[in-house]
């Protein structure tokens, strides 16, 4: 499983990677006991602050998605049904399908619709977007 | 308390002739972590870097490194066992072969680590018999790192780590970084290549006309620092938005730049209620911010 990070995008390098690990759980590209790379590892691949892996890990691990076993590293975790989030995201695709091409109809250009969501999105709370 | 910081200066001040190199700077450098040390050529990092390592005396002002003072002879000669530093130019001894390099450094050192030693000759593939002259900058980088990372310094200093190198060099070099710092040493490094610095580093120093005008960390800059650009049928309403967060405003015609390092979503609040026919919120990346804060001094000093 292989992870990338942008570090000129607006979003924190350890949320970055935390949404990558969340979206291999979810969709099953990571399951239940599959180890995570290693702290040294990982920032070594990624070539970014250890740091950057330790927060993403403690998150992921606050969140029940990971076990962290000190000495032997960290886990996806086997609790958790994860089967709900993957068809909330579908649903989500479909809502957003319909008004993207509803704002098509209306005349809006792809460049247009794109700033529309960037603009809502960049602004928002850290806690509303960590969700 | 000082414990959490592997630097800590207080009103630190080099001067040459009438030119302050550094002027009364105080910089903190969190442990555990990846500090960049940005400025312009001559804007003090390396004067800086030298009065940490005690090679050159401050005028005035005082501070420690690993919490021993930097302007104290005992202290700073203990602190230097504890430091390893790796300068600009990796002064080696040409004639001797990598081999021969690092013997004679090792003879230096009660703390060496021949574990350490063999793993980093290993991984960063130096070629063991080869004379030094007869290596390339990159294998140089190289060597110097592994003669600094061999004793596990507590802090590990780079000047200009990545002047001159290749692109492959310079990934390796990133690289053998970001693992050394995975084992525990804080790091601290001074570049002026931004992109590199935005790519490992936790948080940023940025020094200009020696003082420090921005300690930021790169977590919170792509979180919360936005640059919103609004439009108006006439002229933009700048007072409106002297607002928490909002570093500085700019107008171009009926256009205005909000810069702000927090607080982007109360700008946007505002903007919409004023009448903005068009609204663009955009990340401000290290490069904008490096631009900015040292603009910003350059016109508070004219």
């Amino acid at each position: 499983m292989k992870f990338i990070v942008n570090p000129s995008t607006g979003q924190p390098l350890y949320l970055q990677l935390i949404q990558q690990v969340r979206h291999a759980i979810e969709t099953g590209v990571l399951q239940p006991g599959d180890a995570l790379p290693g702290l040294r590892v990982l920032a070594q691949e990624l070539v970014v602050s250890p740091n950057t892996v330790v927060k993403a890990y403690a998150e992921l691990e606050r969140d029940g998605l990971i076990d962290i076993r000190h000495g032997s590293g960290a886990y996806v975790s086997a609790k958790r049904g994860l089967k709900p989030r993957v068809d909330r995201l579908r649903l989500a695709q479909e809502r957003v399908r319909a008004l993207v091409s509803r704002l098509h109809a209306d005349g809006l250009s792809d460049e247009e619709v794109q700033r529309l969501f960037e603009a809502e999105l960049l602004f928002s709370a850290p806690s509303a977007r960590r969700k | 308390m000082s414990d959490a910081w592997a630097i800590d200066t207080q009103q630190l001040t080099k001067r040459y002739g009438t030119l302050d190199a550094v002027r009364s700077l105080d910089l903190k450098v969190a442990r555990h972590g990846i500090t960049g040390f940005l400025g312009r050529n001559g804007a003090g990092k390396s004067t800086t870097i030298k009065m940490l390592l005690g090679m050159t005396r401050p005028t005035s002002g005082s501070g420690t490194i690993v919490n021993r003072r930097i302007d104290h002879p005992r202290e700073s000669l203990e602190a230097r066992r504890r430091v390893a530093y790796v300068a600009e130019d990796k002064q080696t001894y040409a004639y001797m072969t990598v081999e021969q390099m690092i013997r004679f450094t090792r003879s230096f050192y009660t703390d060496w680590q021949p574990d350490l030693e063999r793993r980093l000759l290993d991984e960063l593939g130096l070629p063991a018999r080869r004379k030094v002259k007869a290596l390339s900058k990159g294998m140089r980088t190289k060597l110097a790192l592994l003669l600094a990372l061999a004793r596990r310094p507590e802090l590990l200093i780079l000047d200009e780590p990545s002047e001159g190198l290749d692109p492959v060099s310079i990934e390796e070099l990133l690289q053998t970084l970001v693992a050394t710092a995975a084992e525990g040493t804080t790091i601290f490094f001074s570049s002026h290549q931004i992109a590199e610095v935005e790519r490992i580093a936790d948080r940023v120093c940025i020094i200009d006309h020696g003082q420090l005008v921005a300690d930021l960390s790169l977590d919170d800059m792509r979180q919360e620092y936005r640059r919103i650009t609004l439009g108006f049928t006439s002229e933009p309403p700048v007072a409106d938005f002297h607002m928490p967060g909002v570093e500085h405003v700019r107008t171009s015609g009926r256009q205005m730049d909000v810069f702000v390092t927090r607080n982007a979503a109360a700008v946007v609040e505002r903007a919409r209620r004023a009448a903005v026919v068009s609204l663009d919120v955009t990340p401000l990346t290290l490069r904008d911010v490096f631009l900015e804060t040292v603009q910003h001094s350059l016109r508070e000093t004219a």
